[in-house]
């Protein structure tokens, strides 16, 4: 048995048992749709090279359409969730044919661009409530049977919906298109060399992220019955950064780990130390660039490899490639 | 060694022995008041809001020390009839997201059964459904906006202190009718924002006054030397800020720096007491507003808020104010009823007149409003102040029926029934 499949089969256990151990289940669902975005950030950063900042346009636009497509046009739960996943992914294809056009710090300014006007969009629009946002929105009865006003229904629902997400990713990663993915981020004239369309694959990476972030907003969106600014502020853009990174860029499992840290931190520190959270979570993000690039899970599977295997002659790098490709 | 464990376990047994006493004594004391049965042996009451922010100053700590003296007040004045109450407290961070997850884990988790202060709309508007879904009470006292009790109402919740309606119709009417004619809005490009221009340019019109334009600020602003040009070169006699907070007091700073004040009078639309203590006197002076409460108002006023200011070092504002008020309205709500559910907590609070320092004789509406009256105020010169936090005149006391929106004009389906 691979490690990744232990790690699959761990992931799956500490889901379904977590409830049960006295955790709140809405600081559980809150985790899981931060590790669904996390990933889905994952995905183009860690295989593919590309630093989006302004992934929190598609979560938020996610959050807003569903939110109002649940509240005001009266969908059912599933539907609601599926048109603003869809909205993301259309908006990732715009977003994305724009950026792909640059590279680095270039095309992390223009996301983050595009994802101010949208937030400003957000902000203007009637629909949304501006500043105080879309509250209050019904949780509903999911494909007509399953009741989500009951916490434990919907947190499985959201673990089942996190798991459908983590499992595309994996996927993704894993298809001969993973591979191209990793090989533009590793030398990208040499993919062009190569004979693929760079620019292509590329699109459809970001517009992957883009669906999967806005799943996992839209899921947020159910889960407090509310879709605010908040989602849609460059800060989220910037979180979800911090989340990846912490947990280990280019690994697996890495973004849920950071997710859950960043999240339990922001949740245990808020009524002790108020705004502080934002100067702990920076001085966290320096730690964690200066002390362990690697991230959590990065640096423990480094210390695995250590222990057990010790590749001699390769560095942590070729190792991370090799080890993903296993 | 089996000395040793005897010993142990007999000195643990004498050590028991006093606690078990004292657990004794204390089920005595707890069966005794049975009048007011409670969900969970105690009434717990949350104060959610900004503690680090912008509307600290406002709220904030401030609002905490409020509730705290309302509970240590109702415990006084009951004394042994009293029950058990807890407060517990938390930052909201002025975000909705953040409000409503803590309210729903105070409700979930650790039965709270009512949350007060909630400055900022959003906190607001994000709290009271869920609290509405759980049977349980909101009070705001902090947010200003009015669909609080119009569209947004639920039967359970109280808006306490004030709206935007109040503060446009007593500042925009009592401006117009002491000369101010002629206005230019500075306005903050939102919702919010938007809202309060129409609610002044309506007041100000139906007084005669004529508005010459306005202008819309990105929100949020820190330069508004552009917009308030405009406003100078418009020539009218009163340029109306509608936005809030850090824009307001920006505008404010600039426009003095620019000279438009004195030559030409600002209205501050949402302006609280600590605005006028941060930006001093200087910058302030005879400016209009309006609120809900002045600490130096009489005799009654001034003796609570000695007593806020000797804890807090700072005179309450009017929302600290109302937080107390309106906590120990509901202590005595929960007593009357002799239960803590919150229909029935509600209905009590509803029935029963507020007459305390904060208001005379005022009564909740079915949409949950306060009727209450305001106070029109014009900001001291620095050479009128004679005392710290010395700042108003109180030009006009609005009465209760002309401060509140009227029933009939609210979108609140709770009123129409």
């Amino acid at each position: 048995m691979s490690r990744t499949a232990l790690g699959f089969i761990l992931l799956i256990i500490a889901g379904v048992v977590a409830p049960w151990l006295n955790i709140y289940p809405t600081f559980l669902m809150k985790g899981w749709c931060f590790a669904l975005f996390a990933c889905a950030f994952n995905l183009l950063l860690g295989y593919t090279g590309l630093l989006s900042f302004g992934h929190a346009a598609f979560f938020g636009a996610a959050s807003y359409i569903t939110g109002h497509a649940l509240k005001v046009w009266g969908l059912p739960p599933e539907i609601g969730l599926l048109a603003g996943t869809v909205f993301a992914g259309v908006l990732g294809y715009l977003f994305g044919s724009l950026a792909i056009r640059r590279a680095g710090i270039y095309f992390a300014m223009i996301t983050l661009a595009l994802a101010q006007m949208l937030y400003f969009v957000w902000l203007q629009m009637k629909f949304t409530g501006g500043e105080d946002g879309l509250q209050g929105v019904p949780r509903g009865m999911m494909f007509g049977v399953i009741d989500l006003t009951n916490n434990v229904n919907l947190y499985y629902v959201v673990f089942a919906i996190f798991l459908f997400g983590f499992f595309m990713i994996y996927r993704t990663i894993h298809s001969p298109f993973g591979q191209v993915l990793k090989s533009i981020r590793e030398n990208e004239p040499r993919s062009i060399s190569l004979g693929y369309d760079v620019a292509k694959y590329k699109l459809l990476a970001f517009v992957i992220s883009a669906t999967l972030s806005g799943l996992a907003g839209a899921t947020k969106t159910v889960v407090f019955q509310l879709a605010s600014l908040t989602d849609a502020h460059w800060h989220m853009s910037g979180e979800v950064v911090l989340m990846t990174l912490l947990g280990g860029m280019g690994t697996v499992f890495g973004p849920v780990v950071g997710a859950f840290v960043i999240v339990t931190l922001q949740n245990e520190l808020a009524d002790k130390v108020g705004s502080w959270v934002q100067v702990i979570m920076g001085f966290i993000f320096v730690i964690c660039v200066l002390a362990f690039r690697r991230g959590i899970v990065g640096e423990l599977m480094a210390l695995f490899r250590n222990l057990y295997q010790r590749p001699v002659g390769l560095s942590a790098r070729q190792a991370d490639v090799k080890d993903t490709k296993a | 060694m089996k000395h040793k464990l005897m010993f142990a376990l007999v000195s643990a047994a004498l050590m028991s022995l006093p606690a078990g006493v004292a657990l004794a004594q204390q089920k005595k004391a707890d069966a005794k008041p049975a009048a007011v049965k409670l969900s969970d042996g105690m009434v717990k009451i949350g104060i959610l809001t900004d503690l680090s922010g912008t509307y600290s100053d406002l709220a904030g700590s401030g609002s905490v020390l409020a509730a705290k003296m309302a509970i240590e007040d109702f415990q006084a004045q009951e004394k042994d009839r009293a029950f058990k109450i807890e407060l517990v407290t938390a930052d909201h961070q002025n975000k909705g997201d953040v409000a409503s997850n803590r309210a729903r884990e105070w409700f979930e988790r650790d039965q709270v059964d009512m949350i007060g202060d909630l400055v900022t709309t959003s906190t607001a508007l994000a709290v009271m459904p869920v609290a509405k879904q759980m049977n349980r009470i909101t009070i705001v006292s902090g947010a200003a906006s009015t669909p609080i009790t119009g569209k947004n109402c639920t039967d359970l919740n109280v808006h306490y202190v004030y709206d935007t309606y109040a503060l446009a119709v007593g500042t925009g009417k009592a401006v117009v009718k002491q000369g101010g004619d002629t206005w230019f809005f500075l306005t903050a490009d939102y919702a919010f924002g938007h809202a309060l221009e129409k609610d002044t340019t309506e007041v100000v019109i139906a007084n005669g006054g004529k508005v010459l334009g306005s202008v819309r600020h990105p929100f949020p602003g820190t330069d508004f030397s552009s917009f308030l040009l405009k406003a100078q070169a418009s020539g009218a006699k009163v340029i109306g800020l509608a936005n809030a907070g850090a824009d307001t007091q920006n505008a404010i700073k600039q426009a003095a720096e620019f000279g438009i004040t004195p030559k030409q009078s600002l209205a501050g639309l949402l302006m609280f007491i600590s605005d006028i203590h941060s930006l001093g006197l200087k910058a302030t002076q005879g400016m209009y507003l309006t609120e809900g409460f002045y600490w130096d108002f009489n005799d009654e006023t001034r003796a609570w808020s000695k007593r806020f200011f000797e804890k807090h070092k700072r005179m309450p504002t009017m929302v600290q104010a109302g937080v107390y008020s309106s906590t120990l309205h509901y202590l005595k709500a929960v007593k009357a009823a002799g239960t803590d559910e919150a229909k029935a907590v509600m209905k009590k609070m509803k029935e029963t007149p507020v007459n305390d320092f904060f208001a005379k004789n005022a009564k909740i509406r079915d949409d949950g409003r306060l009727v209450h009256d305001f106070y029109l105020l014009q900001v001291k010169k620095p050479q009128e102040s004679k005392s710290p936090w010395d700042y108003y005149h109180v030009r006009q006391v609005i009465k209760a029926e002309d401060a509140v929106m009227p029933g009939a004009k609210t979108e609140c389906p709770l009123l129409k029934m």
